[in-house]
């Protein structure tokens, strides 16, 4: 038997960018920042008082009552995860049928694999408040299900009718390319003929901003908001985080092929591994990213010369922008065009590794590279990168690298389908 | 003392504002499950509002008891008394 191919079908992102992917992809291709002060009450008490935060509120555009029963993460992945169905040219679910039937496709070969680095924080915060404040009957029964991890998953399983299994792989930063990469094994082992991929992150929150600031993770360049995420410059001083979530439809080829699908790209071979150095810092040769790299160009078959554009996890802390690009030389060698679209969007966390993985299929589709804005002062031994402005360039193949708390490493190549 | 049509009014707050029903639609006769498709997470809720809002207690064990809006008012009403 042979190894299907897996190709990308449909895309949808709501994100600090814009509230889908078309407006998202215009304002990176811009080298817009969607990072803003906090000016909320609760933020004014922290040592980092910028973020990026959602472009479009969910409540502009979900129902207010539905909203009610969701975490922030789970309404932004729902909203993602029905913008790529509906971009895959799939049926939207109606009143008396799931999305899958109404495309009449089998729900058992639908499954979906969508995580989150964190979880649902703001609602578990939320009910904690109201527990302190009015005890213990006024919590909301819907405090589980909106605060559970698998949550995001089992909505959107839920309103799409995947009965081939809902999984939500949790590895932190990596989260959303770990959920792509397992969903390329489930379409490669024959458990499903499509797989909605990605991840939600939605923790812009005092207490996870704070734990972030403590471990010194962060940018302060609370005066600046737009200069602060910097990957690769000297200035840099940590990461900005972001909210929102991106979610890709992944098919069989033969399934796409056979119902006429638009196909955006091939996503070509995966490589996850795990560091065994730290729990919070990158080896700093980077040599567990780097196998995840060899291990995903292996699985491609491609070249490493066709590997000419490399959307990085360069998150804009001191260590880690730097180990990375080490271990992308090692593995690849000197020719790629890099860029971090972190510099916009900030850090998406649990969501960052679909958000990009869509900006690199996107890059491969346009052929042309998003900016690294904020490049001001690049470090020494740097590779290429597309600084300030968008590079028109033929893209064949892509990698697109996620690493997270916890040593998790996970590599995606995608190529011209 | 509320009357039964205050209380069905002040029922039909809370039922739009925690599970969308449109207050034209509640009516004593109506199933909260059937017409009004109020599931059991939202129920759970409704009588949380309904005891802060009517002053008070509905036992967990007489929540099965509620079917219908009428259930629940003559339920308040006497609780009221």
């Amino acid at each position: 038997m042979t190894v299907s191919d897996v190709v990308v079908t449909g895309l949808g992102a709501t994100t600090p960018l814009g509230g889908d992917v078309a407006s998202t992809w215009e304002a990176m291709l811009a080298g817009r920042s969607g990072v803003t002060p906090l000016t909320q009450e609760w933020a004014q008490q922290l040592p980092v008082r910028i973020a990026a935060q959602l472009a479009v509120e969910p409540s502009e555009v979900m129902d207010r009552v539905k909203l009610r029963r969701l975490d922030r993460s789970e309404a932004v992945a729902l909203i993602a995860a029905h913008q790529a169905w509906k971009d895959a040219g799939l049926a939207p679910a109606t009143a008396d049928a799931s999305a899958a039937n109404a495309a009449g496709m089998d729900p058992e070969r639908l499954a979906v694999v969508v995580g989150s680095g964190i979880g649902g924080v703001q609602t578990l915060l939320a009910q904690d408040d109201i527990l302190e404040q009015s005890g213990p009957r006024r919590v909301s029964p819907h405090t589980v299900p909106m605060l559970m991890p698998n949550g995001p998953a089992a909505w959107i399983g839920l309103e799409l009718g995947a009965k081939a299994g809902v999984h939500s792989p949790a590895s932190a930063c990596a989260t959303g390319a770990e959920a792509i990469a397992w969903s390329l094994d489930i379409i490669r082992a024959g458990r499903a003929d499509i797989v909605v991929a990605g991840g939600t992150e939605a923790v812009i929150a005092a207490l996870p901003i704070a734990g972030f600031a403590s471990m010194r993770a962060m940018s302060t360049r609370n005066d600046e908001p737009e200069r602060a995420s910097r990957p690769w410059d000297r200035a840099r001083d940590g990461f900005v985080l972001g909210e929102g979530s991106g979610a890709v439809v992944l098919e069989r080829a033969e399934h796409a092929a056979a119902r006429g699908a638009r196909v955006y790209a091939r996503l070509a071979g995966a490589g996850m591994t795990s560091d065994g150095y730290d729990m919070v810092q990158p080896d700093p040769q980077g040599a567990g990213g780097a196998r995840a790299i060899s291990l995903a160009l292996r699985d491609s078959g491609l070249a490493k010369t066709d590997i000419v554009h490399v959307n990085a996890h360069a998150t804009s802390t001191p260590t880690g922008d730097m180990a990375e690009v080490i271990g992308l030389r090692a593995v690849l060698g000197d020719h790629m065009v890099l860029t971090s679209t972190k510099s916009m969007h900030g850090h998406l966390l649990g969501a960052a590794g679909a958000l990009e993985s869509i900006a690199t299929i996107l890059a491969i589709y346009h052929g042309v590279v998003p900016p690294t804005i904020n490049l001001d002062d690049p470090e020494d031994g740097l590779l290429d990168v597309a600084a300030h402005k968008a590079r028109p360039m033929d893209v064949p193949a892509a990698l697109n690298n996620s690493f997270g708390f916890g040593g998790h490493n996970a590599a995606l190549i995608f190529a011209h389908a | 003392m509320t009357s039964r049509a205050e209380i069905t009014e002040g029922l039909a707050e809370i039922l739009e504002e925690v599970a969308g029903v449109n207050p034209g639609d509640v009516a004593e006769e109506k199933s909260f499950t059937d017409d009004l498709d109020v599931d059991s997470l939202s129920m759970v809720e409704v009588v949380v509002a309904a005891e802060e809002k009517f002053g008070v207690k509905i036992p967990d064990d007489e929540v099965q008891n509620l079917k219908t809006v009428g259930d629940a008012v003559s339920f308040i009403e006497k609780a009221q008394a």
